[in-house]
């Protein structure tokens, strides 16, 4: 699996490639919506963008619009990995297109769980003692 | 100071008689994780205080109470392995409304409902998926040894990191409000479940029988001899055509006959076997 990480923050890409890397995906990255369509011209497209909302350039909504509208990237999986959590700004991302939405901050485990919702990852492992 | 070989041997003990948890000495990392922050919010110096505390032959019933509580794990998310909620709405949920159209009652029990998750995720699907079930009685009905997470599974408030495991974004907006730093489940879901406090190894309160048993991740922390006892009491609370769900590292094979694992959507269901040894 790809996964590709958009968000303006080098330190929370980091986290998120550290989460995302031991479940078996290739990461890349991108700083802001503009870098990230950029991106997908030159290769292989990703199974899942991780988008954050607020970026510089082009913000995570505008950039979910984008990859919606184009029938080359519409049916890469998307997740909102964003700082915003009012319900409305929740209900802005679906309606643009994106299919989940992750809330910072977050555990590995929440993000394996999303990714599970999606159907990218196996139902979560029972955690026993 | 860390619990002395001896001090971990009376806790476990302790531990066993009062709620069947079954702790081995592998797991003395735990129990200290556990203990120690108790100990420290109840004014004791470190954990061995406390165990020390609990030996005693008048030990406070609270803090019998609380040192069991704290034993239990509480892990638990919406939705939380998915598959056990897929199988619930494409087979057993239907299969039930065929079943029962003639009673138009659905029972469903969450043994081990800890803080709420899994009897709310049963209901917000039961909610979405399921319109037919207006006009019957429905009994979401959930149960734990703890008070404190039944005190928050009634509550139905939750955390961001709490909606962030395992609840669909798209059910989040439709079922819950924010309120500060918390969301909070719609009235409509909650009021449709009942949270009791029961303890599985000790006497359990009158129940009727259920369509659906959830006992996920329960049954892991018990010894062999609980198990069967548990197994067997959520028997008699099955109605003939009942299921059972148990956790991914859960069975019913090897501690009693009376169950037939039934492999189902890429899990386990146990079904009562017809005529099984009682």
């Amino acid at each position: 699996m790809k996964a590709l990480i958009v968000d303006d923050s080098r330190a929370m890409r980091m986290m998120i490639k550290r989460v995302l890397t031991p479940l078996g995906f290739d990461t890349a990255e991108a700083g802001d919506g503009r870098e990230a369509l950029e991106s997908l011209q030159e290769g292989e497209l990703p199974d899942v963008a991780l988008v954050d909302v607020s970026m510089p350039v082009m913000d995570g909504l505008q950039l979910v619009s984008a990859l919606r509208s184009n029938p080359d990237t519409r049916r890469i999986t998307i997740m909102m990995v964003t700082s915003e959590s009012e319900p409305a700004q929740i209900v802005r991302a679906l309606a643009n297109g994106a299919h989940e939405y992750l809330m910072k901050p977050f555990t590995p485990e929440a993000m394996a769980g999303k990714l599970a919702v999606l159907g990218l990852l196996p139902a979560e492992p029972v955690e026993a003692w | 100071m860390p619990l002395s070989a001896d001090e971990f041997t009376f806790f476990a003990d302790f531990l066993r008689r009062e709620s069947a948890i079954s702790v081995g000495p592998d797991k003395r990392y735990l129990v200290e994780s556990r203990l120690t922050p108790l100990a420290l919010t109840l004014g004791y110096a470190d954990s061995s205080a406390l165990v020390n505390e609990l030996r005693r032959p008048l030990a406070d019933k609270n803090l019998r109470n609380r040192a069991v509580e704290v034993m239990t794990t509480n892990e638990t998310s919406f939705f939380r392995d998915m598959r056990p909620f897929e199988v619930l709405r494409t087979t057993l949920v239907p299969e039930a409304l065929r079943r029962n159209e003639a009673t138009r009652q659905l029972r469903i029990w969450s043994a081990g409902a800890s803080t709420g998750q899994e009897l709310y995720s049963v209901a917000m699907l039961l909610d979405q998926q399921f319109p037919q079930l207006a006009g019957w009685t429905v009994t979401l009905y959930g149960t734990d040894l703890s008070e404190q997470v039944l005190a928050k599974a009634r509550a139905a408030r939750y955390s961001a990191l709490e909606v962030n495991r395992g609840l669909p974004a798209a059910l989040l907006v439709t079922y819950f409000t924010r309120d500060g730093n918390e969301y909070i489940l719609d009235h409509r879901i909650r009021s449709r479940c009942q949270f009791e406090g029961m303890n599985l190894t000790s006497t359990w309160q009158v129940m009727p029988r259920f369509d659906i048993v959830f006992c996920r991740n329960v049954l892991i922390y018990f010894d062999v001899e609980a198990k069967r006892t548990v197994l067997q009491r959520i028997r008699a609370h099955l109605n003939d055509d009942g299921v059972l769900l148990l956790g991914a590292a859960e069975t019913t094979l090897g501690v009693v006959d009376d169950y037939l694992a039934v492999p189902m959507g890429g899990t386990v269901v146990y079904r009562l076997k017809r005529g099984g040894a009682q």
